[in-house]
This record gives C-alpha cells, sequence and structure tokens, in this order.
C-alpha cells in the first residue's frame, strides 16, 4: 500500500522533484485503475469486437468448423420471418406501451402533485410495479388474464361481455403484454415526471396567473408543458429503449407463441444463439439489436444534455 | 376560483388516483388471495377475495417442496452480493483515479467508459456465453456474476460524485502521508456513502430481477436464482394449480417489497438512477 503513497511536498529528494512527484501519480493512477481496465477489456470491449466479428461467420456452438461468409448473415436476415415478424412485433409493443406509460406516468404525477394529502401513499402504491419481480408479477397477470377462471373475465361477464382468451390468442396477445408493461412502467416515469415539476420555479406559475391564466388548464399548457419538456423527452426515450427491450414477460407467459404472435426481438435472439446454439447468425441479429439501441442512447443522452442544461 | 369548485376539482382528483391505486393494486391482492385459496374455489372463478376454506398452509408448503425455494432464495442472495461487492470494489477506486489523479490514458478511458455505457448484456452476452461454456464453468455463481463483474455505470456514477469533492480533503490526507488506496479506503469511501448506497440498490433490484442472463447458464434448478426458479417451478407443475404458483411469487416477491417500503426515498432514488443508464 505504502509503494504507492505520493511524495508529500519535503519528503521528495531527487533532483527534479516535480517530474517524480507526476511520475508517482501517474504510477497510482493505474494501480488504482488498474482492475477497471483489465474487466472493462475482458468483459465489454472483447465481446463487443467479438460479436461483430461472429456475425461474419457461420459458427455453431458444437460443431468445430468456423468459416467467414461475409454479410450473408445479414441478408439471411432481410428473408428470414421469424426474425422479420420479431421486429414487428417488437414495433407495435412499444407503439402502445411508450405513449401510454408515458402519458398515465406524466397524469399520475400531476394529480400527486396537485394533492396534497396522501401524496406519499400514492406514490408508493404506484411505484409498487417497479421494484417487484416481473417474472413474478407476469405470473400474478397470466392468473388475471386466464380465459376461464380469471377476474378479469369474470368482471367482464358480470356486465355481460365474454371476455378474450387474452394470452392464449393471436389478435390479443401483444396487446395483453403490452397493457402489463405500461402497468409494470407508469410508476417509473411517474416519479421521474415528479423529480422534473419539482424543478419548476413557483414564481412561473405566479406570473402565469397575472397574465389571467386563472384556470388550471391553461397554467398547465402556458407553463408545465413547456418547462417539463427536457423531461417528457427524457421520459419518451427510456420508455422506448426499455420496450424494445421486453423479455421477461414473453419467457414467462408466452414464449414467442401462439403462431409466432409474441415474438419479439430479445426473445428472437435467445432462441437462436442460446437454444439453437446459431451463435453466428444470432450475432447478426444481436448487432441489429445493439445498433437501434445505440442509435435510441444517443437521442437519449441529448435529451439529458438538454435536460441539464435546461434549469 | 371559487372554494366550491376547489373541493369539486379535488374530489375528482382524489377520486381518480384511488381509481387507479386499486388497478395497481388489484395483481398483488389476487396474488395473495389465490395463495391462501384451495384448488377448486380457484377453479370456481369466484370474484371473492377472502377464501371459504383457508389453504394458504399446503399452498406455502407445496411452494417448498416442490422447488428448493431456500435454496433459490440463497442463490439470488450470493450471486447478487457477489455481483455489488465486485462492482463497488472495482469502481471506487478507479473513480477516484480519474477524478483526482492526473495518469495518461485517463481521458482515453473515461472516453471507453462512456461508450461501455451504451453496451447492454444482450450485445455481450453470446461470446461470453460461448467463453464461459467452453471454460466448462455453466451452472456456478461464477458463470451467473461474471458479465457484471464490471459496472460502467458504476464508475459513472462514482466520476461524478468524486468530482463534486473538494480536493483540500484530499491533500490534508497526502500530507499526513496517507498512500492513495488508504486515502479511498478512509477519506473518499465515507463520504461517498450516500452514491455508494443508491448504487447498492440499483445493482440488487437489477440483478434480484433479472432472468436473461440466469435462463442462458443455468440449467439446474439448485443453481437458479428466484426468477428462474420460478419458471421451472411453473414447468414442473404444468403452470396449472394457481394457489402453489402464487404462493412461490408471493415468497420471491416479498423481500424487495419490504425492503421497498422501508426505505422508500432511498429506493425510489437508485431505481430512477436507471434513468442515466437506459
Amino acid at each position: 500500500m505504502d509503494s504507492i503513497a505520493l511524495p508529500a511536498g519535503a519528503q521528495a529528494e531527487t533532483s527534479d522533484p516535480a517530474a517524480a512527484a507526476r511520475r508517482s501519480e501517474a504510477f497510482a493512477g493505474w494501480r488504482l485503475a488498474g482492475p477497471a481496465v483489465a474487466f472493462l477489456v475482458l468483459l465489454i470491449l472483447l465481446p463487443t469486437i467479438a460479436v461483430i466479428a461472429l456475425s461474419l461467420t457461420d459458427f455453431e456452438l458444437g460443431y468445430d468448423g468456423i468459416r467467414f461468409v461475409g454479410l450473408d448473415n445479414y441478408l439471411e436476415l432481410l428473408e428470414d420471418r421469424t426474425f422479420l415478424i420479431a421486429l414487428g412485433n417488437t414495433l407495435t409493443y412499444t407503439l402502445v406501451v411508450t405513449p401510454l406509460s408515458v402519458f398515465l406516468g406524466l397524469g399520475a404525477a400531476l394529480l400527486i402533485e396537485a394533492e396534497v394529502r396522501g401524496r406519499a401513499l400514492f406514490r408508493t402504491i404506484y411505484f409498487l410495479p417497479v421494484v417487484s419481480l416481473l417474472v413474478a408479477m407476469a405470473t400474478v397477470w397470466q392468473y388475471l388474464l386466464h380465459p376461464t377462471i380469471g377476474p378479469v373475465n369474470a368482471l367482464l361477464r358480470l356486465i355481460g361481455i365474454a371476455g378474450p382468451n387474452w394470452l392464449g390468442g393471436s389478435d390479443t396477445v401483444l396487446l395483453s403484454l403490452a397493457l402489463i408493461g405500461v402497468w409494470q412502467a407508469v410508476g417509473f416515469n411517474m416519479v421521474l415526471f415528479l423529480a422534473g415539476l419539482t424543478a419548476i420555479p413557483r414564481e412561473l406559475y405566479a406570473a402565469a396567473e397575472v397574465d389571467r391564466a386563472a384556470a388550471a388548464w391553461d397554467r398547465f399548457w402556458l407553463v408545465t408543458w413547456p418547462m417539463l419538456g427536457p423531461t417528457t423527452l427524457f421520459v419518451v426515450t427510456i420508455s422506448v429503449i426499455n420496450s424494445v427491450k421486453v423479455f421477461e414477460t414473453v419467457s414467462t407467459l408466452t414464449q414467442g407463441g401462439p403462431n409466432r404472435a409474441s415474438e419479439v426481438l430479445l426473445w428472437t435472439i435467445y432462441q437462436e444463439g442460446f437454444v439453437y446454439l446459431r451463435v453466428g447468425y444470432a450475432s447478426a441479429m444481436t448487432v441489429v439489436f445493439l445498433a437501434t439501441l445505440m442509435a435510441l442512447m444517443v437521442l437519449q443522452y441529448r435529451a439529458l444534455d438538454r435536460r441539464v442544461h435546461y434549469t | 376560483m371559487t372554494t366550491q369548485a376547489w373541493k369539486i376539482a379535488r374530489a375528482l382528483r382524489l377520486a381518480i388516483l384511488s381509481a387507479g391505486a386499486l388497478v395497481f393494486l388489484a395483481p398483488y391482492a389476487w396474488m395473495l388471495s389465490t395463495a391462501m385459496k384451495p384448488r377448486e374455489e380457484i377453479f370456481s372463478s369466484s370474484l371473492a377475495l377472502i377464501p371459504e376454506r383457508w389453504a394458504a398452509v399446503e399452498n406455502f408448503s407445496k411452494a417448498f417442496t416442490r422447488v428448493p425455494m431456500l435454496q433459490l432464495l440463497m442463490n439470488g442472495v450470493i450471486v447478487c452480493t457477489v455481483i455489488l461487492v465486485v462492482q463497488v470494489l472495482v469502481a471506487l477506486p478507479c473513480a477516484y483515479a480519474l477524478a483526482k489523479l492526473r495518469f495518461p490514458g485517463a481521458r482515453a478511458l473515461i472516453a471507453a467508459i462512456m461508450l461501455g455505457l451504451l453496451v447492454p448484456i444482450h450485445a455481450t452476452a453470446l461470446p461470453i456465453y460461448v467463453a464461459l461454456s467452453g471454460a466448462g464453468v455453466l451452472n456456478t455463481y461464477f458463470a451467473l456474476a461474471a458479465p457484471f463483474l464490471i459496472s460502467v455505470f458504476a464508475i459513472f456514477l462514482f466520476l461524478q460524485f468524486f468530482r463534486a469533492m473538494p480536493d483540500d480533503l484530499i491533500n490534508a490526507a497526502r500530507l499526513d502521508g496517507m498512500s492513495e488506496l488508504g486515502i479511498v479506503l478512509r477519506v473518499i469511501v465515507p463520504n461517498a456513502w450516500p452514491a455508494i448506497t443508491a448504487f447498492s440498490i440499483f445493482s440488487v433490484v437489477a440483478h434480484w430481477n433479472d432472468l436473461f442472463w440466469p435462463q442462458i447458464v443455468v440449467t439446474e434448478t439448485a443453481m437458479a436464482p428466484p426468477p428462474l426458479g420460478l419458471i421451472f417451478f411453473r414447468a414442473a407443475e404444468a403452470g396449472d394449480d394457481y394457489g402453489a404458483l402464487m404462493a412461490a411469487t408471493v415468497v420471491v416477491t416479498v423481500p424487495l417489497l419490504a425492503a421497498f417500503l422501508l426505505a422508500q426515498r432511498r429506493f425510489i432514488e437508485g431505481i430512477t438512477l436507471s434513468g442515466l443508464k437506459g
């Protein structure tokens, strides 16, 4: 431990104490950062390069041969019906979950912010799904949505509607998964919006009132909405990213079925790569997935940046 | 606005919030209720939440005997602990060096860390899986923890935090003849608890709930963390014995929920951190 002690001024004895101190500081820096650098290379840098390299081969786990096939895997993707369906389903899922969870999160935040009593209680309740084990709660939802014994359809029967086979029908399965996704994401978005709301200066509301924006509705459009802009952008991008990563509910409840109606990107990659062990081909899918995600995250950083400079 | 209108608005607001709260709480109510009900009552599809005959003992004992439930919980605790401890031990010194020391390559390292933030486990899973499989260490705690031993997010977070720390504190420690590692342990860590706590909650929640990676490297029930164990349980029960299944979901969901209810503010802080990460 003492070997990396820095000379504290007086005790330096070399001819050029400043240079010696710099060397010693550089040495200490590398020793402290060393383990992180090693792990970073081993667990992130090399695997990322490897997945790109593997996507250009026909490697399959369990077979010895590995051959460079250029962009063949990517060309195959373009005609792979399962992959295209997965892409489409992931898009649909995202287009349902993002607007609903953002809108409901904002709504909950606004109502909770305006309410004095019970604020903490409501926040807790809406946040519960975020900390609950999703695999477990998906199982609960499966029971709730069970076509014959599930309470949801039992309630619908009470008002004379024959409920659908939510997770079992190819028309309703994606919608059902999306509703579970919304239930899970609203609390998270709500908390981000609450933080955004607290950052709005009170004087702006007072000023708006002077400007005769007396109704809550007018004040919302005049002050809250524009001031929340950066937060909203940020919440939207996070919601999109999380939706694109949907996996747990599909893996637990539907396994891509029925009839591939809930086949989503990560599930397809999981099947190809870790069940059928077609590593080369699954790597190509992964690269497409990663590229999509990176584009979205760059967008998110931009949003974050704007949020920081805004207030 | 008149007080009359004000009162109506407030009643409306409370009504909407309460209705929403009911929808959010419903799954938990049914989870608990079903875990207490015998099979016949579950299949009678009555809407009653209180069971006519209590079957909690039956359901919970199935949950604990059909799968090694305690072992599953233990696996989850061990894996989450190993991951968290290594992540923090690796990230703290690195973040300190980047924030307070000048050394060649520091800028490049920060750039690499920012890029690393963009790479999720789903991208690196295939090569890491091939390597672990080649080494013959699938179905081990090591395989479960391996990809998460470094958290670039932890480094990023601590780096932000340390930059804001005053240099005087560190210079004083240096004048006292403390080594750089000593400074990290005795000056930085005690001052960094808020950041460490927030990150710990973030990390534990993420890995306790993770299914993707465990489903890849573990095929034996004895090594499964809770989410994967639940999947095995479903398969073993043909997903039909809802009473036992709900009892099992109660058991694996309660630990984190209880922790959340006890330390809400910290949990919300820790989890919303992931907003920075995506």
